[in-house]
């Protein structure tokens, strides 16, 4: 039994998205998908949407979208979390063969909710909220450890924010692109030491929906599907306290990578042609190199200055621009799938890589500083 | 170990309250029914072109259809009760925190012209039995409207 | 996916699709506010008798899958908070979460995530702590903000209108619903970790505080504290953890309408749907004769009346005949709700998966003072969010 991607749509990331409400967003991916894909709404089995109840402000934030992505009448899941636990999700709704076709749509409008109230809900309700503690507060406190367990320094992290709002120049889609130097990452103003805006990915609205299919259904359907085969995905989640956790590192991340490797059979990283990690800071993408086994532990930045992460180094990392480019919560995940499917049908748009792309990473994490990760391998061949 | 016995003399901690504050985007066909409604006191509805179905509130994709809708009918400030209640306990408005005055009159109705169902409050008559799903009711509007559904007062039984 | 199946697999088997039972489960002892323990101690509690059940250890276990409904207890990215009190640590977590329906979403997301081959042995959670919030406030916030909220009254005010439009339609009287009470609270009386284990009386029903008509007090579910872990197995060790699994036979969801005002209160749509496609799928003609024992999500009285019929275990407006007669009373020709169902404990995000558990324990013969006597097949049912239903039937024999 196999399974692919055979239809990607995710919308331009914006500040604030006035014009569409969240159903009009996922509307928008949901039709993009089928059209991608060469289905109709009837050629769609289940669905699984992803949402976010607290940056949706609404209870059963599913609810919104149920008829906007076409699930009437069809046998329907939310995830709440990252679009790529949405993905590894649908995929098993394949693999266990109840169904053909998954469409897996996540939204997200940042611009509705207070991100530091919404993120600050992650944590301990009785030691830990009272502080005021959220997303961008714990992960200067990542940020902190890692550097110091390894002699980063600011100016290496801030590399991270100079290549990927370059890439962003490329990808229409992304909200913050533009030519930095890491002087102006220096200079930009400090959000939460050693934080700085540039370091720290924004705030926005958006949707991403993808349409899984088992091979039956690809064999027994005349379409030209352009699909992406799913030779690996794996999970996995850290402790919750941030003490108890080795916040340098990623171990979560490690043994995600281990095993969707493992079932890709990619042995070595020589095999991996390109990665869309999830960069919701610059730091987090130096620690996700070293967690992927891109390079030795603490190697993160060398591995960055050596060039090998460029667009046209021999290991692309977000060239879409990733994370620190546009972060809609929830679609992120699902939005760096996408972006991998893309470069591997060589249909990146001006961002495309110049190599060919035959194996790709697509990366999600869920939690305060990458407390758990999803890691997919995704392939042109099956 | 807490047991029943001790348990009496603990003094269970809880954390306090908590509370999110969000900007909705009511989006294209919404902002257009609440601008009509504040304005000109006028309900719409979205028309489907497969079923033809009216569907009030306003919406951009009709479900059973996947189809996206693009056109706008009126629809009448007058119709019939689908279904009501009276709600006689006290909870709080989610809304303001404070609690919801109680009792209220929670309707169901069918406005003319529409084929889905639009719910507001009820007026609740002094005779509770003059209330029955089928009475027809009508809209009151409030003098001052701002662009949302509170721009409408209540629904009330219209006289026989 | 070829060399994924091949990693995929060092347990047994090849690269099929695997059946998938329930081994074991573990609830706590429900009630109107848990303030002995915090959400998380809770969750634990749950979890260490599901493992108990099964003789098993966290160390075997390579997943989890947990939820809840967020604003209940306002707690965001509970997939990652819920580890400590899991045994999560370097394991997959997952959060699903459809409302009401959360407990059979689980439930039916376990069964998935096990017969695809990425999990062998995976824990399933649900769990609310009701008590930390104003319930009717928080399901509130499930509807649409501009246009469900401003007078939207929680499953309540939701619930009566459906009532209401029922009792007119078949000239019906309350005591036909009160009847639906006065049998799960018998029912729950046998139930240990039930949050009301009284029974009460029709008069009681009808005499106690209108809510909102024609719904009184007793009408309702109450407001429960509680959590329910299930251990799901695939065909490889299933029948070496317990002689008797609870296999799924299979599952179905409609969560149709995004707006509660697009539901029409003749019958309950989606229960008609999703029925016609899980009893196609798993050969069940007549639902009365061929399954043993129902499991239902009834948030109140008249649920016990109208999904009934909706499930088509009578015509449209027999439901009460159905019930008077006996039929879904324990030693009936179909017990509903041998546990009490939802009217003896709701703590919302466990309910579905509670009455999956307890499907599942009829099926093991472990149901004790309740156990209906030889089920072979029971059914499950979730009910959530806008008039939504999940099902899952499960049986004794292996699918």
């Amino acid at each position: 039994m196999s399974a692919a991607i055979v239809g990607v749509a995710y919308n331009r990331q914006e500040r604030r998205n006035i014009r569409q409400n969240i159903a009009e967003m996922v509307y928008e991916v949901t039709t993009q998908a089928l059209a991608d894909a060469g289905l109709e709404i009837r050629d769609i089995d289940n669905v699984v949407t992803v949402s976010n109840d607290f940056w949706d402000g609404r209870t059963i934030s599913s609810m919104a979208v149920q008829d906007a992505c076409g699930s009437y009448e069809k046998n329907i899941s939310t995830v709440e979390g990252d679009g790529t636990f949405g993905a590894f999700y649908g995929l098993s709704r394949i693999l266990s063969g109840e169904y053909q076709t998954t469409l897996v749509v996540a939204h997200s409008k940042g611009s509705e909710s207070d991100m530091s109230l919404v993120t600050n809900g992650m944590f301990d309700q009785f030691y830990v909220r009272p502080l005021g503690v959220d997303n961008l507060i714990s992960a200067a406190l990542q940020a902190r450890i890692y550097m110091d367990t390894f002699g980063v320094s600011e100016e290496d992290l801030a590399l991270v924010s100079v290549k990927n709002h370059g890439n962003a120049l490329k990808n229409p889609k992304a909200q913050i692109a533009k030519s930095i130097t890491v002087k102006d990452v220096m200079a930009s103003r400090k959000l939460a030491d050693p934080l700085k805006l540039y370091d720290v990915s924004p705030i926005s609205d958006g949707a991403a929906a993808i349409i899984l299919a088992s091979e039956d259904f690809m064999r027994r359907n005349p379409q030209k599907f352009r699909p992406v085969f799913i030779r690996g995905a794996a999970f996995c989640a850290d402790a919750y306290d941030l003490g108890l956790r080795d916040l340098a590192r990623a171990p979560a991340l490690k043994k995600a990578a281990e095993r969707a490797f493992q079932m890709a059979n990619i042995r070595s990283v020589e095999e991996i042609d390109l990665a869309e990690l999830y960069d919701a800071f610059t730091y987090m993408e130096l620690m996700w190199y070293e967690g992927l086994g891109f390079c030795p532990e603490g190697k993160g930045a060398e591995f960055l200055k050596s060039g090998a992460t460029q667009i046209d180094g021999k290991l692309p990392v977000n060239a879409s621009g990733g994370v620190l480019s546009a972060h809609t919560v929830v679609a992120a995940g699902l939005i760096r799938i996408i972006e991998a499917c893309l470069q591997i049908r060589g249909e990146a748009g001006e961002h495309q890589v110049k190599k060919e792309v035959r194996n790709a990473i697509a990366h999600g994490i869920n939690g305060p500083c990458g407390q758990s990760h999803c890691v997919f391998v995704l392939s042109k061949e099956a | 170990m807490i047991t029943e016995e001790n348990k009496q003399g603990l003094f269970f901690m809880h954390s306090g309250d908590a509370s999110q504050p969000y900007r909705y985007t009511v989006g294209t066909w919404g902002s257009k029914f609440l601008t009509e409604l504040r304005d000109h006191k006028q309900f719409y509805g979205i028309r489907c072109p497969k079923c033809k179905k009216v569907y009030v509130p306003v919406r951009q994709v009709c479900g059973p259809c996947f189809t996206e809708m693009t056109e706008l009918v009126p629809v009448s400030a007058e119709g019939k009760i689908v279904s009501y209640t009276i709600l006689r306990f006290q909870f709080l408005d989610p809304e303001t925190g404070e609690r919801k005055p109680i009792p209220y009159g929670y309707g169901i109705f069918r406005l003319d012209g529409a084929d889905t169902n639009f719910q507001h409050f009820i007026a609740v008559p002094e005779d509770e039995s003059r209330l029955f799903i089928g009475a027809r009711v009508r809209a009151v509007f409030r003098e001052e409207r701002r662009g949302s559904l509170r721009d409408i007062l209540h629904f009330e039984l219209v006289a026989d | 996916m070829r060399a994924v199946a091949l990693c995929l697999c060092p347990f047994e088997g090849g690269m099929m699709a695997r059946r998938v039972a329930i081994v074991g489960s573990g609830q706590t002892y429900h009630s109107g506010g848990r303030t002995d323990v915090n959400a998380q101690e809770m969750i634990t509690e749950a979890v260490v008798r599901a493992l108990e059940s099964a003789e098993l250890t966290i160390d075997d276990i390579d997943g989890i899958v947990i939820g809840n409904m967020d604003h209940f207890e306002g707690i965001n990215y509970v997939d990652t908070w819920s580890v400590p009190a899991t045994g999560g640590t370097l394991k997959p977590v997952i959060k699903l979460t459809t409302g009401g329906t959360t407990g059979t979403t689980l439930a039916i997301g376990g069964y998935h995530l096990v017969a695809s081959g990425f999990f062998s042995k995976l824990l399933v959670i649900g769990w609310e702590k009701n008590s930390e919030s104003d319930t009717t406030a928080a399901i509130t916030t499930a509807f649409d903000p501009i246009w469900d909220r401003l007078v939207f009254a929680g499953a309540i005010g939701g619930l009566a209108v459906e009532a209401q439009a029922y009792l007119a339609r078949y000239n019906h009287k309350k005591e036909d619903a009160a009847r639906v009470v006065v049998r799960d609270r018998k029912h729950g009386a046998n139930n240990p970790y039930a949050h009301m284990q009284k029974e009460v009386t029709i008069k009681q029903v009808l005499s106690s505080p209108p809510l909102a008509d024609p719904l009184h007090f007793l009408d309702m579910c109450p407001r429960t504290d509680g959590a329910c872990a299930v251990i799901f197995a695939d065909e490889y060790s299933a029948e070496k953890i317990c002689d008797r699994p609870a296999w799924i036979l299979g599952t179905s969801v409609r969560h149709n309408a995004a707006f509660s005002t697009d539901v029409n209160f003749d019958g309950l749509k989606t229960m008609e749907s999703a029925a016609r496609e899980l009893f196609h799928k798993t050969g069940i003609t007549d639902p009365l004769e061929q399954l043993d024992v129902i499991e239902m999500y009834l948030p109140y009285s008249y649920a016990g009346l109208i999904w009934i019929e909706s499930l088509g275990l009578c015509k449209k407006g027999d439901g009460p005949r159905l019930v008077w007669d006996g039929v879904t009373d324990m030693g009936g020709k179909l017990p509903i709700n041998p546990s009490g169902g939802p009217i003896c404990a709701n703590p919302i995000g466990a309910t579905g998966l509670i009455r999956v558990a307890e499907a599942a324990l009829q099926i093991q013969n472990r149901a004790e003072k309740r156990q209906v006597p030889d089920a072979k097949i029971a059914l499950a049912t979730g009910f959530g969010g806008c008039f939504w239903t999940d099902l899952v039937l499960l049986g004794a024999k292996k699918p």
